[in-house]
């Protein structure tokens, strides 16, 4: 297994320095699991089921004991150690831990019902499927090669390349190749795209398979994928087959950590047993009937949702409206205005009586033409003017669309009822308003949305509505396409950091612990992985903790060292065996430093997420480059991780500060020195992981050709 | 066109089609609605009587052209679904915006007067 450093730029006694830890640390991994591995292969028998049967009571006996003395140590640690003269980090301490706990709860249920599916059931003779290739201006080569791929799948379907960059080369591949060629029909022009997600929409529309494999573009597919994923579809309530992501560009020391073996393995086959393994997005099999119907659920709600705010502001203009006709006293104009507002009320009601919104909004459509008559296009173009000056709105869409996006805001039509104006400019307002909301949304290209559009990780949220309406999704535990990770600390990170907003995103939208119909299983193995993204900012309380001890002598825990001990180490050494356990062969070591190193991603994710959902800031979003971006020179990659450098540099001071007090005597206890700068040992190693990623040089000769080849 | 069409003399159209308005017929569907809405024949009534399954593409066909109906200004009624398609529109709740009219009179009615009691 090569470490490697790039061959320039860092100085010699910097990459000394990191050699030696970096060695020292690989020394150790490799040392306890070779000593692991040939005690375990002594003691197992044979047979694979007996194994597997094995393994997961061992499992169960391991996280219950985890969770168990998790509890004793945390209740322990609540009633009698908390050191109030340093309330600040022994409260932020506290509750640090806490958080942990709560993730080894959520982590030890997943693990709980880890279902090993085996061999698949036998495809259907003769289901129709759809393959997608969603590509958006990636390279034509790397498309190529997924097309081909997809075209030579052996079970009979019919291939469509998704082009969301609308390129001719690739069109012209596609042509050349023999697949067909999709880009966004007419109704989009103008209209939100909503990413993948609108992508995929779009497809759906045009095509009318049974099924649907969905494929990123660098995703290359095994010929017998739908042969080993369609069986499962005999199942009716089948709506999702999900299969492994593998990147095959990736080194086996996997330096920008992209290999995800504890998700696309413990995790997601614990999720199965749950029945709430979800869609990551590509390699999966989708049910179209099952898309169709979330989709048109999902419009309903929608639909409902916005004609209720629509009557609402409605009804508030034109009380407004009539007040101020009645001072002024134009008998016509308040005519007018009286049977608009009485239209209104009778749609309310006829709403709240559960009348079929076709009625009530036809109802209401037909009272409105009459009602509305007095107004002139001068009133339309003023209203249009003012509008524009309500921040969230903007004046370059028409103004039927314009409206439809203020019904997606309560505080834009909040500020829509608050404006002064004249008794004419309500009633233009509330015709549009309501012409806006009529059957569909005038700023949408499809009424049907089948793939959710909530959020920028539209697999996630799909497939949460998809258990919620009573499907069933299936892990197939075998890799059956290969893809491309990004190859860049730069791109990964972007990566991550869409993932993890992604997810925020829904959590904040549609929170699994509190929409309808999924059960609580469900509902926590989505919290579950909601949860971790949080971690960043107990991350922080981890890392500052023993540096507010050395250096400021703040000890947030107060107790015997020996009972510390006690209570401690049997908590994390069997939190260590149940990663082990569970993590059997797995080089799961990188996703654990990562999840510590990326702190600051995991909050800035967590703060963007909150600034998109609530005030309606853009996220960034970026699609992850495929190549590598080159020709960034080396601080510039370190200014990326600065944050974990800094954080590095304070911990090593820290430590060289408290063993020196200890050496000359100035601190007489030594053990509380001692533990914490063992874990800043412990933290430096897992930040280390950043450093590695910066200095990351992808070995051109080990890629397959296409991407050398189109990254020049 | 899959479609039979008879126009009534009060301005609505009735439409009719037989067998299976599902993926694969549902884009046929979708195509033929929205071009008589083209046409200025707005206000529709679609007969299901013998249409013997719908599933969820086939509704979102209807959706869509609902949507060009109400944007010219017009309607789209559906009448006499059987029980499969009745327990689709309760599933996907679709019930709550489209209602499947017992009979063809009764989605005529609705056309000329919509009581709101």
């Amino acid at each position: 297994m090569p470490y490697r450093v790039a061959q320039t730029h860092a100085s010699p006694h910097v990459h000394f320095i990191f050699e030696v830890l970096c060695a020292l640390r690989i020394l150790a991994v490799r040392f306890c699991s070779e000593v692991m591995n040939r005690f375990v292969q002594k003691l197992l028998p044979e047979d694979p089921d007996l194994r597997a049967e094995l393994r997961l009571g061992l499992l169960r006996v391991l996280v219950a004991a985890n969770l168990l003395l998790g509890f004793l140590y945390l209740s322990w640690r609540y009633s009698a150690t908390i050191n109030w003269a340093a309330w600040p980090i022994a409260i932020g301490l506290v509750i640090a831990e806490t958080y942990s706990y709560i993730d080894a709860w959520l982590f030890g249920l997943t693990l709980w019902k880890l279902k090993q599916r085996g061999e698949p059931p036998p495809p259907p003779p003769n289901a129709t499927v759809d393959v997608f290739i969603t590509c958006y201006n990636e390279p034509v080569e790397i498309v190529r090669e997924t097309a081909i791929a997809a075209r030579d799948i052996r079970y009979p379907h019919r291939t469509y390349l998704l082009d969301d960059g609308n390129s001719p080369a690739m069109q012209a591949m596609a042509e050349e190749i023999g697949i067909r060629y999709l880009v966004r029909s007419e109704e989009w022009k103008g209209k939100q795209r909503h990413a993948k997600a609108g992508n995929l929409n779009n497809a759906l529309c045009h095509t009318n398979g049974e099924f649907v494999l969905v494929l990123d573009a660098d995703q290359i597919p095994s010929p017998h994928i739908l042969d080993r994923t369609l069986g499962y579809f005999a199942d009716e309530r089948v709506a999702l087959v999900q299969t492994p992501q593998w990147f095959y560009n990736v080194p086996p020391d996997d330096p920008l950590g992209s290999q995800a073996p504890l998700f696309y393995g413990p995790i997601m086959q614990g999720k199965d047993g749950w029945n709430a393994a979800f869609f990551c997005g590509s390699n999966a099999v989708l049910r179209r009937e099952a898309l169709m119907q979330i989709g048109i659920a999902n419009y309903v709600r929608d639909l409902e949702l916005r004609v209720q705010r629509a009557l609402r502001t409605a009804d508030t203009l034109l009380h407004k409206a009539a007040q101020q006709v009645k001072t002024a006293g134009n008998q016509a104009l308040q005519a007018a205005i009286d049977e608009l507002h009485a239209a209104v009320r009778t749609s309310r009601r006829m709403l709240r009586e559960g009348r079929p919104i076709q009625e009530v909004t036809w109802y209401f459509q037909q009272c409105a033409a009459a009602a509305a008559r007095p107004i002139v296009a001068d009133d339309l173009a003023r209203l249009r003017d003012e509008l524009t000056t309500i921040p969230g709105l903007e004046g370059d869409d028409d103004l039927t669309s314009t409206l439809s996006r203020s019904l997606d805001d309560e505080a834009i039509l909040h500020t829509l009822t608050t404006r002064e104006r004249s008794p004419l400019a309500a009633i233009a307002t509330v015709r549009e308003l309501l012409l806006a909301v009529d059957i569909d949304r005038a700023d949408e290209a499809q009424p049907v949305m089948p793939l959710a559009t909530i959020s920028v990780t539209e697999d996630m949220a799909t497939a949460m509505r998809l258990h919620a309406a009573g499907w069933r999704s299936v892990y197939h535990h075998e890799i059956l396409a290969r893809g491309l990770a990004p190859e860049d600390l730069r791109s990964a990170l972007q990566q991550r950091l869409r993932w993890a907003q992604g997810t925020i995103q829904v959590m904040l939208r549609e929170n699994p612990l509190f929409i309808p119909g999924l059960c609580w299983g469900q509902r926590l193995m989505y919290f579950a992985t909601m949860w971790s993204y949080l971690s960043g900012f107990f991350s922080v309380i981890y890392l500052s903790a023993p540096i507010f001890y050395l250096i400021f002598g703040m000890l947030p825990v107060r107790t015997q060292a020996d009972e510390f001990f006690w209570r401690l180490v049997p908590y994390l050494i069997t939190n260590e065996l149940v990663f082990a356990v569970a993590g059997w062969k797995l080089s799961t070591w990188r996703g654990r430093q990562y999840s510590l190193a990326l702190f600051p991603l995991w909050i800035r994710a967590v703060i963007s997420a909150i600034g998109n959902v609530y005030a309606g800031r853009p996220l960034g979003f970026v699609v992850t480059p495929k190549v590598r971006q080159g020709g960034t020179p080396l601080w510039g990659v370190l200014r990326l991780v600065r944050i974990q450098l800094i954080t590095i540099a304070l911990l090593v001071l820290a430590a060289v500060w408290g063993l020196t007090r200890l050496a000359l005597g100035w601190q007489i206890e030594g053990i509380p020195t001692l533990v914490n700068v063992f874990w800043i040992g412990y933290d430096l190693l897992m930040l280390s992981v950043v450093i590695d990623a910066a200095l990351y040089q992808p070995d051109e000769q080990e890629q397959p050709m296409s991407v050398a080849a189109s990254a020049a | 066109m899959i479609l039979q069409i008879e126009q009534g003399d009060d301005g609505v159209t009735i439409v009719r089609m037989e067998g299976r308005l599902d993926l694969l017929t549902a884009a046929d569907v979708k195509h033929d609605l929205t071009d008589l809405v083209a046409d200025g024949r707005r206000r529709l009534i679609f007969d299901l009587e013998r249409v013997s399954f719908v599933d969820s593409s086939g509704l979102g066909a209807l959706i869509s052209s609902l949507k060009a109906a109400r944007q010219a200004g017009g309607d789209l009624r559906i009448a006499r679904a059987n029980e499969q398609v009745r327990t689709l529109l309760k599933l996907t709740t679709l019930e709550r915006v489209l209602r499947p009219y017992e009979t063809i009179e009764e989605a005529r009615a609705g056309y000329t007067s919509i009581a709101a009691d």
